[in-house]
């Protein structure tokens, strides 16, 4: 055979990994499928149901009325001014996405083991489709935020973003990276080790109280000075922080803190792509 | 012509057992020696595939070194026993997961048809599923599109379309999941065998749909079946796998017969069946002296000898014949049409003969029958033997696929009479 024809080779199918082995023109040849996913994910949740899309509202709504009743009516958690459940709500909507992401995504192994052991599509379609179609219901979710921010300008609170806000799309992407990252070092490993579903469940629960997600990040430092590095250092805290910073302009922002936040973030979502790359080929031997 | 798929040396490793908490020091040990740069410690351990002896290590080759060559058109069968490593190499070939060892290299986009409906969703409409399932299998939305009116056609689900698919009856999910898959043009298709369900009108479609992409459109086809008539109806080639090895790989006439001469799907037997008062010696299958690939169109004998080691006043000595998953379809016995008489201690020989053109082309499994009426049963399944049926290409018609799942026609007897004009 000539040399010409060895190369022809359209692809290989190697045992070899390379470190990072994403591939996005053949993501993009999928993005069919990709967009397909997503709808399908938003349709049909809630087919079927009575409520509908309405769930997707009342979910934060009521999370938040318990918050405030149990964080500033019980325990007098200072808010800084801003009105307890309209911090509250800030916190959840930016929670609720990352912790999709992160769960929606941990599970993309184990979720789809049935379509992924039977046809071969780019395996990263999967946690794409949850970081997208969570984003829409991230969008759902802020437009309530909206809603009840303009009712409680009308209400004659003293309430305005500052100029972060422009970092806004900075912050929604830390925090699908965030999720993403996480999420696929924990769906890598739980295809061999199941301990680790079992963790995210009560971990993520756990992850939003040092998160500063129902109190500011200030109150740590005040109360528990000792422990206050563990939020302090919480990426997902800095974001949560620094998104109702850019929206209610409570709380505490550094462009330090922002860096570090960022950095991380990065640096997550570059392991996980590595360890996310090594398990999709194998996986589904072990699963 | 270059080849458009081709694999070297291919090979996959399994763990036996179940994979858990042990296997996290077999991890620990393997990234040991990957830091120390050595070679991974369980590659060198880990047996041939052979299913009837008992393991020694926990690590099983699956494939062992498989090499082989598809040219463009080409339609290559895969076939071997359960557990030979067809759906492994299937699975390599497909991409789902990827090899221990070696290479697959290929000049065209793959699509693999392990199952149909693959990505179906209950709740979405038999439309929108349509084009969920193209594109789990690679089309893009236009590609879709352009055949949209073509796939619900074929599948014969018009009046459904719009009917989330959860409702649908299991064949007609089927039959919209092929319909899909039928539509789709890679360059090289993976089919496992997905034919064996839907009724026979449409297992005739779906052959017919195969047959027009190999050699109407020139696609090229590898495919796995235990169907051994619709393998050699779609195969040009053949490669037999036995124990994650390659055995042959030829002619699909030359693999099929090397394959039915094996021991699993044997027309022959020789031994001892039964006990001292009635056993099967021999039992066999031929026509016209061969011992292989009975055509429809020949008589077909059945033959036994079996001993007696007392005086009888009745016995039965008959034939079962059943279809590949077990159906009961025949039963022939020496009692139907003689009398219940004396019959001394000895040796005897009896057959049957199955005339030419009366049974459908498929596989059938025949199990013989020595036993005392409403008391014992002599023969046991270990003189069980098999045999297929081709059709005679040289007449008439080509396809009487012996329906497996749901038991079809099983004549296909040659009572025609007469065809005249009278108008």
């Amino acid at each position: 055979m000539n040399k010409l024809e060895n190369n022809d080779w359209l692809y290989e199918i190697t045992p070899k990994r390379k470190l990072i082995d994403l591939n996005f023109k053949e993501i993009w040849r999928y993005r069919d499928l990709l967009i397909l996913f997503v709808k399908r994910d938003i349709v049909t949740v809630y087919k079927q149901t009575i409520l509908g899309p309405l769930w997707y509202f009342i979910q934060p709504l009521f999370t938040s009325v318990i918050f405030t009743l149990v964080f500033n009516n019980i325990a007098n958690i200072p808010t800084g001014g801003v009105p307890p459940f309209l911090f509250n709500l800030t916190g959840i909507t930016a929670w609720n996405y990352f912790s999709q992401c992160f769960t929606g995504t941990s599970n993309t192994f184990r979720n789809n083991a049935g379509i992924f052991g039977k046809v071969y599509f780019p395996r990263a379609i999967m946690p794409l489709t949850t970081v997208i179609s969570n984003l829409f219901k991230f969008g759902i979710q802020l437009l309530i935020l909206v809603v009840f921010y303009l009712y409680y300008l009308w209400q004659d609170y003293s309430l305005s973003p500052n100029l972060n806000l422009l970092l806004f799309p900075v912050y929604v992407l830390m925090m699908a990276l965030l999720g993403l990252g996480a999420g696929m070092i924990i769906s890598a490993f739980t295809t061999k080790y199941r301990d680790l579903t079992v963790l995210v469940g009560f971990a993520t629960s756990l992850l939003l109280y040092i998160s500063a997600v129902p109190y500011p990040l200030s109150e740590v430092g005040n109360n528990i000075p000792s422990l206050a590095w563990v939020v302090k250092f919480n990426p997902l805290a800095q974001i949560i922080e620094g998104f109702r910073f850019m929206i209610l302009d409570t709380g505490i922002f550094t462009w330090s803190g922002f860096l570090y936040t960022l950095i991380v973030c990065v640096i997550l979502v570059l392991i996980g792509l590595i360890v996310f790359n090594r398990t999709e080929k194998n996986f589904i031997d072990t699963v | 012509m270059s080849a458009i798929l081709k694999a070297e040396n291919i090979s996959k490793q399994y763990r036996l057992g179940t994979v858990g908490t042990g296997t996290i020091g077999d991890d620990l040990k393997r990234w040991w020696y990957a830091v120390q740069g050595k070679e991974d410690p369980f590659l060198k351990v880990g047996e041939v595939n052979d299913r009837s002896s008992f393991a020694t290590t926990d690590y099983i080759w699956a494939l062992k070194d498989i090499n082989f060559e598809v040219k463009p058109g080409e339609v290559l069968g895969i076939i071997g026993k359960n557990g030979a490593g067809k759906s492994t190499l299937l699975k390599l070939l497909s991409r789902v997961t990827s090899p221990t060892t070696g290479t697959i290299k290929t000049k065209g986009r793959i699509a693999s048809l392990l199952e149909v409906g693959t990505g179906f969703h209950g709740e979405l409409t038999g439309r929108e599923n349509i084009f969920m399932n193209g594109a789990v299998l690679g089309m893009t939305k236009t590609e879709i599109r352009t055949k949209l009116d073509e796939i619900i056609a074929f599948s014969g689900c018009e009046k459904y379309i719009d009917t989330p698919v959860k409702r649908y009856s299991s064949g007609m999910t089927v039959r919209l999941g092929f319909a899909v898959a039928a539509h789709l043009e890679p360059e090289i298709l993976v089919v496992d065998e997905v034919l064996a369900v839907g009724d026979a009108e449409f297992q005739k479609k779906a052959i017919g749909k195969m047959q027009d992409l190999s050699t109407g459109q020139g696609r090229t086809v590898l495919f796995v079946s235990h169907n051994m008539s619709s393998v050699r109806s779609l195969c040009t080639r053949g490669l037999l796998l036995e124990n994650g090895e390659t055995t042959l790989i030829g002619s699909v006439d030359e693999v099929l017969n090397v394959y039915l001469k094996s021991d699993f799907r044997r027309n022959s037997w020789s031994g001892e069946d039964g006990d001292g008062s009635m056993k099967l010696l021999k039992a066999e299958i031929s026509s016209e002296n061969r011992v292989e690939f009975f055509k429809n169109t020949e008589p077909i004998q059945i033959l036994m000898k079996f001993e007696l080691g007392e005086n009888f006043s009745d016995i039965v000595v008959g034939v079962a014949i059943s279809s590949s998953v077990g159906n009961p379809l025949i039963g022939l016995l020496y009692n139907d049409y003689n009398e219940y008489s004396k019959i001394e201690a000895g040796t005897y020989q009896v057959s049957f003969v199955i005339p030419p053109c009366s049974l459908a082309t498929g596989d059938y499994e025949v199990e013989f029958n020595l036993s005392i009426p409403y008391v014992k049963k002599f023969t046991t399944e270990k003189s069980s033997l098999s045999f297929s049926i081709s059709a005679d290409s040289s007449f008439g018609n080509k396809f009487f696929l012996q329906n497996n799942q749901n038991f079809n026609s099983v004549l296909r007897p040659n009572w025609f009479k007469s065809l005249s004009k009278i108008n």
